[in-house]
C-alpha cells in the first residue's frame, strides 16, 4: 500500500481522543469491525469525516456514550448455540455438583439472554441456590436491559425452539409472563444474579469463579486484547474451573493454552488444570 | 466471492478451474441457514482441489486456500492477513453479509481484490462493488443470464461499478490469468 489512508489516520486519532478523554481503549479491538462502526457512525451523527467527530466526542460526553454503545455490538440471543448448553449439562454440571457453593461469571453479557439461559439450566439441574452469577458487561445500558430482564415477544419462539434444542426439561414459557406486550423473565431467575459493570480492557480480574463465559466478545478484541482478557479469566478461575469461548473463539495463546484442558472442543469448554 | 440462491453451482463451476498450487486465497461468503453446521464448507470441499477451511477468528489468511464464512457470523479481512469474525447486525438480512465482506477487503487490501457476485434473490454485495473499485480491485458479476436467481448479479451491474459480466467458466478462466500473471494479488 502507497500513501496512507486518509480515513485510517482519522480513526487512530479518534481512538486516541477517546482514549486521553475517556479512559475506553478501542484501540486493541479488532481493526476491520470499528472502521465499520466507524463509518456508519458518521452518517448517524452526520458528520462529513472522522476529523470532524474527533472534538464532538472530545466536549460532548452525551455523544461519546453514544459512539461507545455503537462500538458495543450487544447482539445476543437466549440460548445461543444450544449445542453449547448441552455440553455444559453433560459436562460442566457434574462437576458443579461437587462443590457446595460455585461462582459463575458471564463477561461481556450484553442484554443478559445468554445469562437467563444458563440460570434456567442451573434451576433444571437443580444447582441454582448454590450459584452466586456476576454477570458484566462494559456498556451499561445493555446492562440496564439485562438487569430488567424484558425481551420482545417475538423473540421467544426462537428462544423456545433454542430452548429445546438445548436440551430443555419443562415448558419454556414457564420462564416468562407476558408484560404489556413483551415477555418478562421471571424473577425467580435473578435471585442470584449480580449485575455489574466491568471492562474487559481495562479492569482487574473476579475471585474464584468455577465456571467463566465469555462468548463472542473476544472476536471483537485484536490477539493482544484477546490475550489480555483471557488472562483474567485464568486469573479469576479455580483449578480445576471452566471456561466456555464463542464456537469460534479458541485458546490459540501458548500462554493461555498451556493452562487448560479440552473438555469440549466444538462447544469450546476448556477445564483450568489442577496444579501440577 | 460471494453467492445465494443457486451461488452453489457457480461456485463449484469457479472453483473447479484453480489448480492445486493457486497462488490465491479466495474468501466466499454464501447465505447460509443459521444453524448450517459447517455443511457447506464440507459440500464445496468436494469439488475443488484447494482446502477449503471455516475460519475461526483471527485465522491467517494463507495462499490456495478457500475460507467460507461460517453461519451466522460476518466474516471480515484485516490488514494484518487475518480474518475477524464478527455477530454484528444482519446487513441486507443476511449473516454473513457479502457487502460486509467486499468493504472489509477493499480496505485492508485496495488495489489486488478482486470481488464477485454470483447468483442470488437479493442485493447484497452491490453496494461494496463500488468500494472495490474505488480502492482499484476488479469487480466482476455472473452473467445474470447464466445465473439461477440473476437478481444478485443484476444489482450489482445496476450500480455501475462492475467490470465485467461473466459465465462461471469463464469467471474461472479469468482468476487463472489474473493469478498468473500476478501472485500478489489477493481476492475476495
Ligand atoms: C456480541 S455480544 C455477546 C453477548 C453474549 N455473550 C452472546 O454470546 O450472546 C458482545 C458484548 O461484549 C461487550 N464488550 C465489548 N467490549 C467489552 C469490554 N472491553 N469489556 C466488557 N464487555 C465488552 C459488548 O458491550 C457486548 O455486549
Amino acid at each position: 500500500m502507497g500513501k496512507p489512508d486518509i480515513e485510517d489516520i482519522e480513526i487512530d486519532l479518534l481512538l486516541e481522543a477517546i482514549y486521553w478523554r475517556y479512559g475506553y481503549d478501542f484501540r486493541s479491538y479488532a481493526r476491520a469491525s470499528i472502521e465499520r462502526r466507524t463509518r456508519q457512525f458518521l452518517s448517524v451523527a452526520g458528520c462529513a469525516s472522522v476529523s470532524e467527530m474527533i472534538p464532538r466526542v472530545l466536549r460532548d460526553e452525551e455523544f461519546f456514550s453514544k459512539l461507545a454503545r455503537y462500538f458495543s455490538i450487544s447482539v445476543t440471543q437466549m440460548f445461543r448455540d444450544p449445542l453449547v448448553y448441552r455440553a455444559v449439562r453433560e459436562k460442566v454440571i457434574p462437576l458443579l455438583r461437587t462443590w457446595p457453593h460455585f461462582k459463575v461469571w458471564h463477561a461481556g453479557c450484553a442484554t443478559g439472554e445468554e445469562v437467563y439461559s444458563l440460570a434456567i439450566v442451573l434451576k433444571e439441574e437443580n444447582l441454582y441456590q448454590r450459584a452466586t452469577i456476576y454477570a458484566t458487561d462494559f456498556n451499561d445500558e445493555a446492562l440496564e436491559q439485562a438487569r430488567e430482564g424484558v425481551y420482545e415477544m417475538e423473540k421467544m419462539k426462537e428462544a423456545t425452539h433454542n430452548y429445546q434444542q438445548a436440551g430443555g426439561k419443562a415448558s419454556f414459557s414457564e420462564y416468562y409472563h407476558a408484560r404489556c406486550g413483551a415477555a418478562a423473565m421471571d424473577a425467580a431467575l435473578k435471585e442470584r444474579i449480580v449485575f455489574s459493570s466491568h471492562n474487559l480492557a481495562s479492569d482487574s480480574a473476579f475471585g474464584e469463579m468455577h465456571l467463566v463465559l465469555c462468548r463472542n466478545v473476544l472476536i471483537y478484541f485484536n490477539a493482544e486484547l484477546q490475550n489480555r482478557a483471557l488472562g483474567l479469566f485464568t486469573e479469576s478461575l479455580v483449578h480445576g474451573g471452566f471456561l466456555c469461548l464463542g464456537t469460534k473463539e479458541g485458546l490459540r495463546f501458548p500462554e493461555v493454552n498451556d493452562q487448560y484442558e479440552t473438555v469440549d472442543g466444538k462447544a469450546r469448554i476448556y477445564k483450568k488444570k489442577d496444579v501440577p | 466471492m460471494g453467492g445465494s440462491a443457486g451461488g452453489f453451482d457457480a461456485l463449484a463451476a469457479i472453483l473447479l478451474a484453480f489448480p492445486p498450487d493457486f497462488a490465491l486465497p479466495a474468501l466466499v461468503v454464501q447465505h447460509l441457514h443459521p444453524s448450517d453446521d459447517a455443511s457447506f464448507a464440507r459440500r464445496l470441499a468436494r469439488t475443488t482441489r484447494l482446502p477449503v477451511v471455516e475460519p475461526c477468528d483471527k485465522e491467517r489468511i494463507e495462499r490456495g486456500r478457500v475460507y467460507t464464512a461460517p453461519a451466522n457470523y460476518h466474516m471480515l479481512v484485516e490488514r494484518n492477513e487475518t480474518i475477524s469474525l464478527s455477530v454484528d447486525q444482519k446487513v441486507n438480512w443476511s449473516r454473513p453479509s457479502i457487502d460486509v465482506l467486499f468493504e472489509s477487503a477493499a480496505r485492508a487490501w485496495g488495489g489486488p481484490v478482486i470481488a464477485v457476485i454470483l447468483s442470488g434473490a437479493s442485493a447484497d454485495g452491490a453496494e461494496s462493488m463500488r468500494a472495490v473499485k474505488d480502492a482499484g480491485g476488479l469487480t466482476i458479476a455472473q452473467e445474470p443470464a447464466s445465473a439461477d436467481s440473476p437478481l444478485m448479479p443484476r444489482a450489482a451491474i445496476d450500480t455501475g461499478a462492475v467490470d465485467e459480466a461473466l459465465r462461471p467458466e469463464e469467471i474461472g478462466r479469468r482468476f487463472l490469468q489474473l493469478g498468473s500473471r500476478n501472485a500478489e494479488c489477493e481476492r475476495a
